[in-house]
Order: C-alpha cells, then sequence, then structure tokens
C-alpha cells in the first residue's frame, strides 16, 4: 500500500543533517509508491531541500526562518502538523535526537497515538508497516505495527542506509508558516568542549568504563586513540564511566548517550551492559580488553584480551606504533 | 506548591541477560529477583524531592500506574520523603501503550487538582519509549522539558538544565509543567531504616477507571494503537577469538597481528 511518508529533516551548520539522508533513505524504500516529503525549518533550508531531492525526497516544505534555528517544541509543533497536512503524511519519521525525542511522541499523542521511538528497522510486510526497536536496554528486540491513521516513528542513527545522490533531482517545495510563540524560554546554551574527530564520525571508537578503577585510566584510553591516530580514533565512554564524573557525558556511548558504528571499537574495562551495548552493537568489529573472562562484552565481541589494562594499553601502544 | 512524581515499577534492569527470557511476547519474571523503582523516576523524585526542600511548604505526592505489586515502588518514593502515594490499578489499564498510559496517569492529575509540577523519569527502563512524561503535558496542556539534570524554581517558574547530544541548555518554563529527569542528576537519596518504616504505615490511596471518569475502552490494550506484534532476544554474534599470551606484549602483538590479517586496521 503506498504510504506518503514526511521525514522531519535537521541541519547541521545550515546543511542537510547526516541522519536526514538516512531517513529519507527509509522513506523512500517504505513509501511504495508514495511521496517522500521533508520539512525543514531554519536557516539552510532551502539550500538544504535542494539537497534533499538529491536523497530521494519529492516534496520539500520548508521556512528559512532564523527564529527555528534553536529547536523549541512549542515553535516546531505546529510547523510538522502544517506539514503533516501539507504532504497528506501517513507516516512520519524523525531523528531519535534531542528534536525526535520532544516532538515524536507530541505528534503521536496529538494524533491518539504512540510514536514508535529509536527504531533500528522498518520495512513493509504483505502491505503493512512494521518497525523493530531495541527494548530491556537491548535485551530484547520489540516489533510493532500500527492501528492509528498516522504512525509517528523516532529513528536510530546509522541504522539505514542513504540512498546514492542523483544528482539534478528536483521537487516541489512549498513554505511553512513562521513560528508561533514559545512558552518555554531558552535562556542559554553551552556546547561540550568536543573539538576535532567527533565519535560518532570516527572510524575507530576507543572506550573506557568504570572497570578503568579511576579517571587516570582515561589518559590510557586517550594514548590508545591516538595510537590509532587521531585522525581516525576518538574517545568514548561508558554511562558508569560519565555518571562518576570521569569523562564528559557528551563522549557517553549507550542508549541514553551516542549511538557509534564504526569500523573498530575497542571497549576498555567495560562489562559490557546491555543499555552500553545498544549504543555500539553496530560497530563492525569489536575488541574487549578486560581482566574478568565472564563479563559479557566477551559475548559481543571478535577479538579479546583478559588482562589489566594498564599492562596491555601501554604494549599494545607500543605494538601500535612498531607497525607503522 | 503541590508537586507529583510518576513512578514505574519494572523488572530489575540489572538482571544479566542470561536470566533474560522471553515467552509469548512478553518477559517472563527472572527467579528470585525483585522488580524494582525504575531507575530514571527515582532520579525524578529526588528532583522533586530537592525542590521540595528549597522551596519549603510543599506537598510531594508519588502516583504510579500498576498492580498491587508497584505499592513497593510507591512505598520507596515515600521512605525517600514523598508525603502521599495513589495507586492507580484496574484491570483495564492493562496492556496499553505510552498514550494511554500518560491518559491514566493526566486524569489523575487532573483529579489531585491543584497540582504545579510533575516529575518523571526520562524514559522508564523497561521500554525505554520516554514518551510518558511528554503525553502528560500533552493531555493537561502545560509544557514539558525533557532530560533534566537540574531543576530549581524561580518564583512561578521551573528553571530546567538539560542534557543535549553536545551540550547543555537551560530553560526556562511556567508553572504548571513537565519534567523528565535524566541520570545527570546524579544518586537519588537512600531511604533511613525509620523513614522507610513510616513509609510502610502510611496508607495508599487506589483509584480506578470509575474514580478518574476514564472509559475503559480508552485506557489499557483497548485504547492503545500501537500494536507489539512480536518481542525477541537478538541474535549475539559468533564466538570472541581471546588474544592469548605469556605477557602483555604477547597479547598486544597478538591483537594488532590479528586486527591486520581481518584488514580492520
Amino acid at each position: 500500500m503506498a504510504q506518503n511518508v514526511l521525514v522531519i529533516g535537521e541541519m547541521v551548520g545550515g546543511a542537510l543533517a547526516p541522519t536526514s539522508k538516512e531517513l529519507l533513505g527509509a522513506a523512500s524504500r517504505i513509501a511504495e509508491g508514495g511521496t517522500v516529503a521533508i520539512a525543514l525549518l531554519g536557516t539552510g533550508a532551502q539550500a538544504s531541500a535542494a539537497e534533499a531531492f538529491t536523497f530521494g525526497a519529492t516534496q520539500a516544505l520548508t521556512s528559512g526562518d532564523a527564529t527555528y534555528d534553536v529547536f523549541r517544541s512549542d515553535q516546531w509543533l505546529p510547523a510538522a502538523e502544517a506539514a503533516i497536512a501539507q504532504a497528506s503524511a501517513t507516516v512520519v519519521l524523525i531523528a531519535q535526537s534531542m528534536v525526535g525525542r520532544d516532538l515524536g511522541p507530541r505528534l503521536a499523542f496529538r494524533n491518539g497515538s504512540s510514536a514508535a521511538m529509536d527504531c533500528s528497522r522498518l520495512e513493509m510486510v504483505g502491505g503493512k508497516l512494521q518497525v523493530t526497536r531495541p527494548a530491556y536496554g537491548g535485551n530484547a528486540l520489540a516489533t510493532y505495527e500500527f492501528a492509528s491513521a498516522l504512525a509517528v516513528i523516532t529513528v536510530r542513527a546509522k541504522t539505514q542506509e542513504a540512498l546514492d545522490a542523483t544528482a539534478g533531482a528536483t521537487g516541489a517545495t512549498s513554505e511553512l508558516p513562521g513560528p508561533g510563540e514559545a512558552r518555554t524560554d531558552v535562556v542559554s546554551r553551552e556546547a561540550s568542549a568536543s573539538e576535532g574527530l567527533q565519535i560518532q564520525d570516527a572510524p575507530i571508537v576507543v572506550s573506557g568504563g568504570r572497570g578503568l578503577g579511576d579517571p587516570e585510566g582515561f589518559r590510557l584510553v586517550e594514548a590508545l586513540a591516538a595510537a590509532f591516530g587521531s585522525e581516525r580514533a576518538a574517545v568514548g565512554s561508558s554511562r558508569a564511566a560519565c555518571d562518576l564524573g570521569w569523562y564528559p557525558p557528551s563522549q557517553q556511548v549507550g542508549l541514553t548517550g551516542k549511538v557509534v558504528s564504526p569500523d573498530l571499537y575497542v571497549a576498555v574495562g567495560i562489562s559490557g551492559a546491555s543499555q552500553h551495548m545498544a549504543g555500539c552493537s553496530g560497530a563492525k568489529a569489536i575488541v574487549a580488553i578486560n581482566k574478568d573472562r565472564e563479563a559479557n562484552i566477551f559475548k559481543s565481541a571478535k577479538f579479546g584480551i583478559v588482562g589489566d589494562y594498564k599492562l596491555v594499553l601501554p604494549a599494545l601502544i607500543e605494538a601500535l606504533k612498531q607497525a607503522r | 506548591m503541590h508537586l507529583v512524581i510518576c513512578a514505574k515499577q519494572i523488572p530489575d534492569p540489572e538482571t544479566p541477560p542470561s536470566a533474560f527470557k522471553i515467552d509469548s511476547n512478553a518477559v517472563v519474571p527472572a527467579a528470585g529477583i525483585s522488580p524494582v523503582l525504575s531507575p530514571f523516576d527515582a532520579q525524578a523524585a529526588e528532583a522533586a524531592l530537592r525542590l521540595k526542600e528549597s522551596a519549603g511548604d510543599t506537598k510531594v505526592t508519588v502516583i504510579s500506574m500498576g498492580k498491587e505489586s508497584a505499592q513497593a515502588a510507591i512505598k520507596q518514593v515515600l521512605a525517600m520523603g514523598a508525603d502521599e502515594g495513589v495507586l492507580l490499578n484496574d484491570d483495564a489499564f492493562e496492556g496499553g501503550d505510552s498514550y494511554t498510559t500518560a491518559k491514566v496517569l493526566a486524569a489523575a492529575i487532573r483529579k489531585l487538582g491543584d497540582v504545579d509540577a510533575v516529575f518523571c523519569g526520562r524514559q522508564a527502563a523497561d521500554w525505554d519509549m520516554g514518551q510518558v512524561g511528554l503525553g502528560i503535558a500533552e493531555d493537561l496542556g502545560w509544557p514539558c522539558a525533557i532530560v533534566a539534570k537540574d531543576v530549581q524554581l524561580d518564583g512561578s517558574a521551573l528553571v530546567v538544565q538539560r542534557v543535549l547530544t553536545d551540550g547543555f541548555e537551560t530553560v526556562k518554563e511556567p508553572l504548571p509543567a513537565v519534567v523528565t529527569v535524566s541520570n545527570e542528576l546524579g544518586d537519588p537519596r537512600y531511604p533511613k531504616l525509620q523513614q522507610i518504616m513510616q513509609a510502610a504505615k502510611k496508607t495508599v490511596t487506589t483509584w480506578g477507571t470509575g474514580d478518574l471518569g476514564l472509559d475503559a475502552s480508552g485506557v489499557g490494550a483497548a485504547g492503545s494503537k500501537l500494536k507489539l506484534v512480536g518481542l525477541a532476544q537478538p541474535q549475539s554474534g559468533g564466538a570472541v577469538q581471546i588474544i592469548e599470551g605469556e605477557t602483555p606484549e604477547e597479547q598486544a602483538q597478538g591483537l594488532v597481528q590479528a586486527l591486520r590479517d581481518a584488514r580492520i586496521i
């Protein structure tokens, strides 16, 4: 059955976000002859719409009003509702970002239903849309169907393939209303200091956990990342280590942190709680370094070293230097 | 002021994966592992109780939708320092989704009448949806700030510090309002033995559909439109290759060689 799918797009520095391209890919696969629309709000909306057409959008609904640059759900919500109406959407896809976490449930509730949050698989099964998402901290995979007229779905980053860009593709464009009043006032914003390579983009991620024993252990973890090459490797952390104040929350990998899917994920002193694995299970290969052979992390790892990281990491750093 | 904490009892999220079992699209309670208060809800309670201490002259009510066993979660929040407890228990509530759950909780908050702020965990640590706080806010027509790490009172508004993907944001929302609380708030307080004994003596009010003026057809499984059609355990990957060695140096060299052979580095 044809579905009209609407993607609530996001922009990074005025350009179309990678997650939006992934959502357009997913939308194209489930539309089955329906339209693929994208809503874009804020500075750069027009230029991003042009880019979205090359990634599978057939229709773009935009407002370039700079007030939209800072996400406030009171302002984005009416615009998203207008976009749903203009696109005659039966399915709405949003990234599981700070936008999706807020907007997804609200859009669904306003249409008398729940959203399906943080989905990792979307497929048409016998003409019906089925979505699958991790639950119970990743211990279970739950699959849902929708009995509502509108299906609102938030999608985990890096679980959907973007289409290859089709140069010169175009589509229909229409205007969304400008922002209204917001009840909630954004008083201030501070970006956490993570310069250089971001963990979501790094081909290699080296993460430390509670098993490091102390925050100083992260110096060794950072040194290992540097030995892989600072242009390729970034440092992550488990939630336990972040909660202990050993590493900034911006580097947290897991269900409530960031989702990474590098070529190589090195977990040092991480037990492998399903909460954490939900953030790194997309890695092509996991290396576990842990002194406890029974740790859960070894169940998901391709390679493992059982030993004291304080001895193993310096040796590994040296071995990587020699191998260069 | 009157603050409400929404608390959910869930299977212990620390249940080892080996004890985690699924049967007929439902989680089988692990033998010998008691259900617990969802950890994010304990942090929501902590946020509300901190506000009670700083604001003074504040009543805190904990509400939970669940079966009789959810009394334990309510008693835990009462022991932490909440004043009153309400259990929302009705067979009609069972099998619902986030939407129907939020509807029931919002109806209870409306019945309480004079509520200024509602505190929820950012998500229940079983289904991990993170929708109910927002749903309550939508139902009541109140603003909602999600993923909070700090909540302060400023006159007739809440000043909420929120955790973003790459930093923090401070927002000010006028009361009445909803806040969902994240683990960055810090550890919840641990009740003293005397508080636990006092909480055990407190009477918890129970409300059902009739008390809340809800139609049974609009709540629970009957009212939910997100239909669970499958629940399965994910396949784990292949067997791990443990890199052996007499010394850390041998292990390290073995790993680098293995990664090169697999063309990973």
